[in-house]
């Protein structure tokens, strides 16, 4: 128990810790690929420390909800971070919540970011709040279908059986596996904010969502948000990781050495999809808003097939 | 005993009717009845917990009233019981909240006779345990309502409501009238305990089952006979409307589970085919209502049509599993079903009652008029946020818990043996978890537009705070439904005896009064969520964020006007209104659905005028349902007409061939 404790304490830890670093290393590979130098793979962390020492503007009638909202973003994203297995499973809270919870999670922190942005009454808040719920509110019944299918394979919801199970071997190459992968990646996109969804480098356009949505935010508030937007962006790196490439991950008893070997492969598949998601990212360029719902849409009929055909046999 | 108490407590209610007219036209009147009414439902609600945990007795009693050869009956068992519990909970937090607000009632008069009765044939239809004791009330909790429904009618809308209203209820009484007579066959016994016996036979329970579900389905606004719903319950008197949606809904639950599963009996796989078709189907068709919709009442209304979806897919899912053998299964599916009748009654009640506050504070529904209403009405707004969320089904909340417990039943239905619905419950369950994404919407939209920003109209500027009577009953419900989000295990296990009244079952793993971390109901190794440890990590995270940050880098804060990018224009109607919330999600489900159209009027360049936005859509339950029938019905009328006018010769003509008619048949059928 002790022990399911600390490694849970140590996630946790890393996961935050890691966090900014991962969103400055996406941008240093956007950056060399785009011939620029760019800043160091440290500025999201100068960041969020300079953020945090600074004083909060608040607008007129903002009220409670806005104050309060960025800490519930942020705890409701982290402890979502904290139930996926990131280098061991069984951690000691992986069974107060299985994938669906982990979902609804994220559900809640987007709820109340939305509110939040509705709060100080201005048009950006509006159409950032609208957009997102938009985006929600398919790529939420997407994942959740996707999240049957994996279920279904793997004969529970529990993410961390699922992870072990995944370790098995006799999983084998499966059709519904990687329908599963592609809505995965689609819905990952589309929930972190990136091209070509939304672009996290924009500011002042009529495309953007997750920006509109904290414009009015500032000081240690922002800082908490662009926190939890970079646990976020971790946590479906480290979901991907953990479904499809499980290789390292430290299983319930394993040693200290085994531990190591876990916390090196998932830092080395979070640098990898770093990189990949700067290369996407830059060959790509951003859709309508309104085509995201036809994106979002193939996320979901992706994952609704997935189950069907695990429905008709559980070997597809 | 616990029968007899339930029967003294109507009795109560009863009277309160005639002295509901006498205390109209007095000073503290309306107070005295809404207490009587609250303490009523209190020790209903405490005999039915009680009831529920001491299971095993069945009470009954036998009142020599009714029908010269059929006595009253009257029982309560443990689905009784559980629906009793729901509902008295309901009705108290009505009641306490008309303790409030009945004092500024103008129309007192016409709602202080028929509150009480209300609320007495809600609860004579649980204790009803004779065909006829159970229409007479299902038929004057009806009536009771439409003229609830009635109270303010001047406004022609409520006529138009009244009007909808009473045609379906009456129809709905009818379906369940017929349904009664074919389950009793010719014998006449129309007793429970002898209607089980008597079994109709496979064709006839088919029509039974598609009557209970006209019935039943009608008054709890099953798509697409939901349509009297939206226009009823908002234009009742708040209160009112929280007892019609969140508990006279459940009454219509139980009556489809007493009539389908107790009484009629023999499941058979495709009732659940069919039951969760039409819940997927209302649970969609609900929540795309409630986004488009502006008026917060209305609004409300639609997202009980969504949520009596999700039931009635728990249901479906549970007989589907129940006609399979799969009883663990079948369990589990009723369970959340029930769960979920709970947390919506208590959920719901909460949203209308805030509404109502809303609307007592603003004389406004229209969400384009209401904004700011946080910083006006601060404890409301806790309360609506409260319950927003939980409608949205975010952990650790109640309703998440019901919508967890479903989606593990769906993941058990691959080892269902019929093919129709191993493509069905897939299907089934994106539609469901599709309603629940909208419904985050939904309410992100109904909290956000009428409590946050600035406010849209000089009522919602003027807004004052709601009294301290309806602030406690909202808090009561505010308490229920985080508990019953955080104490699953104990829920479910007040819950387990009215399943087990439905379905033989072995007891369901994480379902125990001690089990209160962890709910697992597959079993080792299966899904498994605790809402008591969800809540209490995030709340630990979010005060440890908040106390580090606080103490360790900076707590200074300052006011400024919005930036909004440097936007200049600060005029509230800048902000975002109802209908431009919902336009993303209009364009992309609204226009094959509904039609919608969105146009653009330009005045001409030079012109003074103000450029127009109109959105439209239609609704097609009206379109290819409920106005072709109403066409058919009013072309009949007038052919019939016709037959007034006739000469005396011609009706004598008419009544002797009529007579020659009917006894040709009698010979016949012999």
């Amino acid at each position: 128990m002790l022990v399911g404790l600390l490694l849970q304490g140590l996630q946790m830890a890393l996961v935050l810790a890691l966090a900014p670093l991962l969103v400055g290393w996406v941008r240093k590979v956007k950056a060399r690929l785009t011939r620029r130098r760019g800043a160091s793979v440290l500025q999201p962390y100068r960041d969020i420390f300079r953020l945090l020492h600074k004083e909060a503007v608040l607008a007129d009638n903002a009220s409670w909800l806005f104050r309060v909202a960025p800490y519930l973003v942020f705890a409701a994203i982290w402890v979502a971070a904290a139930l996926v297995p990131t280098y061991a499973t069984s951690l000691a809270f992986s069974e107060a919540a299985d994938l669906i919870v982990i979902v609804a999670l994220l559900g809640s922190a987007r709820f109340f970011l939305a509110l939040a942005a509705l709060d100080a009454g201005t048009s950006f808040g509006g159409i950032g709040a609208s957009r997102e719920m938009m985006i929600a509110a398919l790529a939420e019944p997407a994942m959740i279908m996707l999240v049957f299918s994996l279920a279904l394979v793997a004969g529970t919801t529990s993410l961390s059986a699922v992870a072990e199970h995944m370790l098995t071997g006799d999983v084998g190459l499966r059709v519904t596996l990687g329908l599963a992968l592609i809505g995965l990646v689609i819905v990952a996109v589309a929930e972190n904010g990136r091209i070509p969804v939304d672009n996290p480098a924009t500011h002042l356009e009529l495309t953007m969502v997750h920006e509109a949505m904290v414009l009015e935010y500032s000081g240690r508030h922002l800082a908490m948000i662009e926190l939890a937007a970079a646990v976020k962006l971790v946590l479906y790196v480290s979901l991907l990781g953990t479904l499809f490439a499980p290789w390292g991950i430290a299983q319930f008893g394993a040693g200290p050495q085994a531990l190591a070997i876990g916390i090196g492969a998932w830092v080395g598949k979070l640098a990898v999809a770093g990189l990949l998601l700067g290369l996407f990212e830059t060959s790509i360029a951003k859709m309508r808003v309104f085509r995201v719902g036809e994106f979002l849409g193939a996320a979901l009929l992706l994952g609704l097939l997935g189950t069907l055909l695990l429905f008709v046999s559980r070997n597809l | 005993m616990s029968v007899h108490v339930c029967l003294f407590a109507i009795f109560v209610l009863l009277s309160g009717c005639p002295a509901g007219i006498w205390a109209a036209r007095r000073p503290g009147g309306s107070a005295l009845i809404y207490s009587v009414c609250a303490a009523v439902a209190a020790v209903m609600a405490g005999t039915a917990l009680g009831v529920l945990v001491r299971p095993g007795e069945t009470a009954g009693a036998v009142l020599p009233m009714g029908v010269p050869w059929l006595q009253a009956h009257f029982e309560i068992d443990a689905l009784s019981a559980f629906f009793l519990l729901v509902i008295n909970l309901g009705a108290l937090a009505a009641s306490i909240y008309g303790m409030g607000t009945g004092r500024s009632e103008p129309e007192a008069g016409r709602i202080l006779p028929f509150y009480p009765l209300f609320l007495a044939g809600i609860n004579l239809v649980l204790l009803a345990a004779d065909a006829f004791t159970f229409l007479l009330s299902w038929e004057s909790m009806s009536l009771a309502s439409w003229a609830l429904v009635m109270a303010h009618h001047r406004q022609s809308e409520t006529q138009r409501a009244g009007f909808v209203y009473i045609v379906m209820a009456a129809f709905g009484t009818l379906a369940l009238l017929l349904a009664f007579g074919l389950l009793a066959g010719t014998g006449g016994n129309y007793a429970f305990s002898q209607l089980r016996q008597a079994g109709p036979d496979a064709g006839l329970g088919v029509v039974v089952l598609l009557l209970v579900l006209i019935g039943a389905g009608s008054k709890a606004g099953l798509a697409p006979l939901h349509v009297w719903l939206p226009l009823a319950h908002p234009a009742a008197p708040s209160h009112v409307s929280a007892l019609m949606s969140g508990v006279m809904t459940k009454v219509a639950i139980y009556a489809l589970l007493r009539i389908l599963l107790d009484l009629l009996g023999g499941v058979q796989w495709w009732w659940g085919a069919l039951l969760i078709t039409l819940g997927a189907l209302t649970a969609v068709m609900g929540v795309l209502y409630a986004l488009m919709e502006t008026d917060l009442k209305r609004l409300l209304a639609y997202s009980t049509v969504e949520n009596v979806g999700f039931i009635f897919i728990g249901i479906g899912l549970g007989m589907a599993f129940q006609a399979n053998g799969m009883n663990a299964a079948a369990a589990l599916a009723y369970s959340a079903a029930l769960f979920h009748v709970l947390n919506h009654s208590w959920i719901k009640s909460l949203l209308f009652l805030g509404a109502g506050a809303v609307l007592h504070a603003t004389h406004e529904r229209r969400l384009d008029a209401l904004g700011g209403l946080i910083r006006r009405m601060p404890y409301t707004a806790f309360c609506f946020l409260v319950g927003s969320a939980a409608i949205a089904s975010l952990p650790p909340l109640n309703a998440f818990a019901s919508e967890w417990l479903t989606l593990q039943a769906i993941l058990l239905s691959p080892d269902l043996p019929q093919w129709l619905l191993r493509f069905l419950v897939p299907a089934v369950g994106a539609l469901m978890v599709l309603a629940a994404a909208l419904a985050g919407a939904v309410f992100v939209k109904a909290f956000g537009i009428a409590f946050l920003g600035r406010p849209r109209s000089a009522e919602a500027e003027a807004a004052q705070e709601t009294n301290r009577h309806a602030g406690a009953a909202m808090t009561m419900l505010v308490v229920l439904c985080v508990l019953a989000g955080i104490f699953i295990g104990p829920v479910l296990h007040v819950i387990q005896p009215a399943v087990a009244a439905i379905v033989e079952r072995p007891a369901l793993p994480g379902f125990g009064i001690a089990d209160i971390a962890f709910v697992a109901p597959t079993g080792v190794g299966g899904g498994s969520y605790s809402g008591f440890f969800v809540f209490l990590f995030v709340a630990m995270s979010a005060w440890g964020a908040a106390l580090a940050i606080h103490r360790g880098a900076s707590r200074a804060t300052r006011r400024s006007p919005a930036w909004d990018c440097g936007f200049a224009l600060n005029h509230p109607a800048f902000q975002y209104g109802a209908g431009s919330m919902a336009q993303p999600l209009r364009r992309i489900f609204g226009t094959v659905v509904f039609r919608a159209t969105e146009t653009v009027e330009m005045p001409p360049p030079g012109s003074v005028e103000p450029a127009r936005y109109c959105t439209t859509q239609r609704d097609p339950a009206w379109d290819l349902i409920f106005t072709p029938v109403a066409g058919v019905v009013a072309a009949i009328a007038d052919r019939i007409d016709g037959l007034q006018f006739l000469s005396i010769r011609r009706y004598l003509a008419m009544m002797f061939a009529g007579l020659v008619a009917l006894l040709i048949l009698v010979a016949l059928w012999r």
